[in-house]
């Protein structure tokens, strides 16, 4: 028979027993539906955990620190490698040597500190980060109100919007930076001076600690093995608001961390006291320092993996937020797989409604197909016939199931959403229906459908046209 | 049907040759068809008597490809039915056999025109032709006006002529008939007769019609053969064809 004839005799078939088969093609359509539904959830929470990621504009950054640093990120880490008193430090020769490494764009140090930052007159304690030139090109910097640093040494600053916020007195609850308008901020702080006040580091000839003292400043002494010491000496400078910028407080790692930005020269020029200079003291040789860590541009994402071998080889630990997201990706590869079976377990439970629904009609058209047979329909007609209708209740259910899919991620979006901003969030898109989403689902409920006619339709096709045509 | 066997007279359409068909039901052997030996010319009317139970619808069965033989061959025209495959056979009935039944098996949920056409639809005739066909088939046996009615519309006779069109739509050269005239009364009986005699007249097919009812034999058959459980018992070549001359003449 052909294609067409089998198709049309299927679905006037179909419409026969229109309340049953229609139950059926429900049935399907529920199954694709919660399969559709679960996996677009899972692929559109994947899509938020990585958009997040993307926001932070660290995916072409690999972090450097120095093994030395026995914070290490992980156990791994810690074994792999030279002793951490035989590593390199990690200092400015260092810096100059990673930036040399093959598909490395820079290689900066990350100089970050508490200080206290005064603004008419109030003090506000927040981390200052050193943010290099090329941060200026970085898709965290987008949607900043004001300008960038004129020069790489000027005495300006760059506020977070949550600090600006601070500054400007003005305090909404946390999480719901959503409804703050950067523009209406940057206005009365953009010009304006702010004074910050910070510990210097500076080098002092080996004396007795007492010289120190004499000092108008109140400042400690640190000596070391070799006679040299130095002091921390507090110490103020002016800078110039120049820009408000839109970034995430919350992302992961990197600069975002820090409320305030200055321009990296000017914080290494500032000598500020870092973390690491206490951590080294009884190892501090000649003076120079050495950086709590540097972060190392990578060309591009892909390079990343390579770039980081060759740090971990030159006896440096290196983390990269791909670390991280391999991680993830796995945790989302298992979670869509769960999903997905959980999706399939309703499209399971419809294809038995299939098979059932079609050992049903064979039984009823018993006499019907022995007429056929006896006409001169072929196994293969009867097969094909059979076939035909499961698969056109795949289809349909599919098309169904699709739209009845997106429907419920939908609602789903919708209520979250609704929940998210009674809770001060800002509303995400946490369901995403890709095409290959689509296609997948009607194929996979057309392939499904037609596995259940199989053994109806094979059923079918074996009968034997005297006996069926002598059923009543 | 191609000659497989070489056939050495090409006017013998079917040809049985100890034909059984045993099966089993419970722990009873039952001798449906036992050992039958036949021949049928092309153009012959043959009818096939005898009490229920005595194995003339499992012998007409046999020939009409319905069924397989336990052992034995069936013939027709020069091919052993026994021998083919599945396919082989629903080859054959669509091609070679038209079949009528007592309850004349239309398919309820399909209009007349459309039951004409099923078979069709299996040859895999054009879609244009196939309406052209069906329509003239059905004017053949006077219901033209029906061919959109659902068979449970109709009347049992106008269903059995609905049912004969169907049967003749691909041109068989062999007409088996079930007991055709069972359910109708002897006024439509005789009307559907009429038609199968004028088919194996005109158009030269070779029919087998199996029936209890003698006198019905004795009017439109050439030829009647007798069976009981299962064996031939009597085979009356000739004696039947003069009186059914006479009787249908006198008929129309």
């Amino acid at each position: 028979m052909k294609i067409y004839d089998l198709t049309e005799l299927a679905v006037r078939n179909l419409r026969e027993s229109v309340l049953r088969n229609s139950l059926t093609t429900v049935g399907i359509s529920v199954g694709v539906a919660s399969l559709v539904a679960m996996l677009s959830l899972g692929i559109g929470l994947q899509q938020l955990a990585d958009r997040r990621l993307e926001k932070s504009g660290l995916f072409d950054t690999v972090v450097v620190t120095s093994r030395r640093d026995l914070r290490s990120f992980s156990r791994e880490q810690e074994e792999n490698g030279p002793a951490p008193a035989e590593s390199p430090r990690l200092d400015e020769s260092a810096r100059q040597k990673l930036e040399q490494l093959p598909n490395v764009v820079e290689a900066y140090p990350d100089i970050r500190f508490i200080t206290e930052l005064r603004y008419e007159d109030k003090p506000h304690l927040t981390m200052v980060a050193g943010l290099p030139p090329s941060a200026k090109s970085n898709d965290a910097f987008d949607g900043m109100q004001g300008s960038f640093f004129s020069s790489e040494t000027a005495p300006e600053i760059i506020l977070q919007k949550s600090f600006a916020e601070e500054l400007l007195g003005r305090r909404t609850k946390p999480n719901s930076d959503d409804n703050v308008n950067v523009a209406e901020l940057a206005k009365p702080l953009l010009g304006k001076e702010l004074t910050m006040r910070y510990a210097e580091r500076t080098a002092t000839p080996a004396t007795p600690s007492s010289a120190a003292e004499q000092e108008s400043q109140p400042a400690a002494g640190f000596a070391n093995q070799s006679g040299t010491a130095y002091s921390v000496v507090s110490r103020e400078q002016t800078l110039k608001i120049v820009g408000i910028c839109d970034l995430d407080p919350d992302s992961m790692r990197g600069q975002a961390r820090a409320r305030s930005f200055i321009p990296l020269q000017l914080a290494e020029n500032l000598h500020v006291m870092q973390t690491s200079d206490l951590r080294d003291t009884t190892n501090i040789v000649g003076g120079k320092p050495t950086y709590t860590s540097v972060e190392v541009h990578v060309k591009s994402p892909t390079q990343v993996q390579s770039v980081e071998d060759a740090i971990k080889k030159m006896g440096f630990n290196a983390f990269s937020i791909v670390d991280a997201t391999r991680s993830l990706r796995r945790f989302f590869a298992v979670l869509d797989l769960f999903l997905g079976i959980f999706g399939s377990l309703a499209l399971a439970v419809a294809s038995i409604g299939i098979i059932n629904t079609l050992v049903m009609a064979i039984l009823e058209r018993r006499r019907e197909i022995g007429i056929m047979k006896a006409i001169g329909a072929s196994d293969a007609d009867v097969k094909g016939l059979f076939f035909a209708e499961a698969g056109a209740m795949g289809v349909l259910g599919g098309g169904l199931g699709v739209a009845l899919g997106w429907a419920i991620g939908r609602v789903i979006n919708l209520g979250t959403n609704v929940y998210l901003k009674q809770q001060h969030f800002p509303p995400e898109q946490i369901w995403f229906v890709p095409w290959w989403l689509i296609l997948g689902a009607i194929g996979f409920s057309i392939v499904v459908s037609l596995l259940s006619g199989l053994y109806p339709a094979s059923r079918a096709a074996r009968l034997d046209p005297v006996q069926a045509l002598r059923y009543e | 049907m191609t000659t497989g066997q070489g056939e050495p007279n090409s006017s013998i359409a079917i040809r049985t040759e100890n034909l059984c068909r045993h099966y089993r039901m419970g722990d009873a052997l039952i001798r449906a068809v036992d050992g039958i030996t036949l021949q049928i010319r092309a153009g012959e009317f043959v009818a096939l008597l005898g009490a229920s139970g005595s194995g003339k619808s499992s012998l007409l069965n046999l020939i009409a490809g319905l069924d397989r033989p336990t052992s034995g061959a069936v013939v027709v025209q020069g091919s052993d039915l026994a021998q083919f495959s599945r396919e082989q056979l629903a080859k054959y009935r669509l091609r070679t056999v038209g079949m009528v039944f007592q309850s004349f098996n239309l398919i309820p949920s399909m209009t007349l025109l459309e039951n004409v056409e099923l078979p069709m639809r299996f040859a895999e005739v054009d879609r244009g032709q196939r309406e052209t066909l069906a329509r003239q088939a059905l004017q053949q046996v006077g219901l033209s006006a029906r061919s959109r009615h659902r068979p449970t519309e109709l009347s049992g006779g106008e269903q059995q002529r609905a049912s004969l069109a169907r049967a003749l739509i691909n041109r068989p050269q062999l007409l088996l008939a079930d007991e055709p005239t069972g359910n109708l009364d002897s006024h439509t009986g005789t009307e559907i007769m009429n038609f199968i005699g004028e088919f194996n007249e005109s158009l030269g097919m070779t029919v087998v019609m199996v029936t209890h009812e003698r006198s019905l034999a004795e009017r439109y058959a050439k030829r009647m053969i007798f069976l009981a459980d299962g064996k031939l018992v009597e085979d009356q070549a000739d004696a039947a064809s003069a009186p059914a001359e006479i009787a249908r003449g006198g008929q129309s």
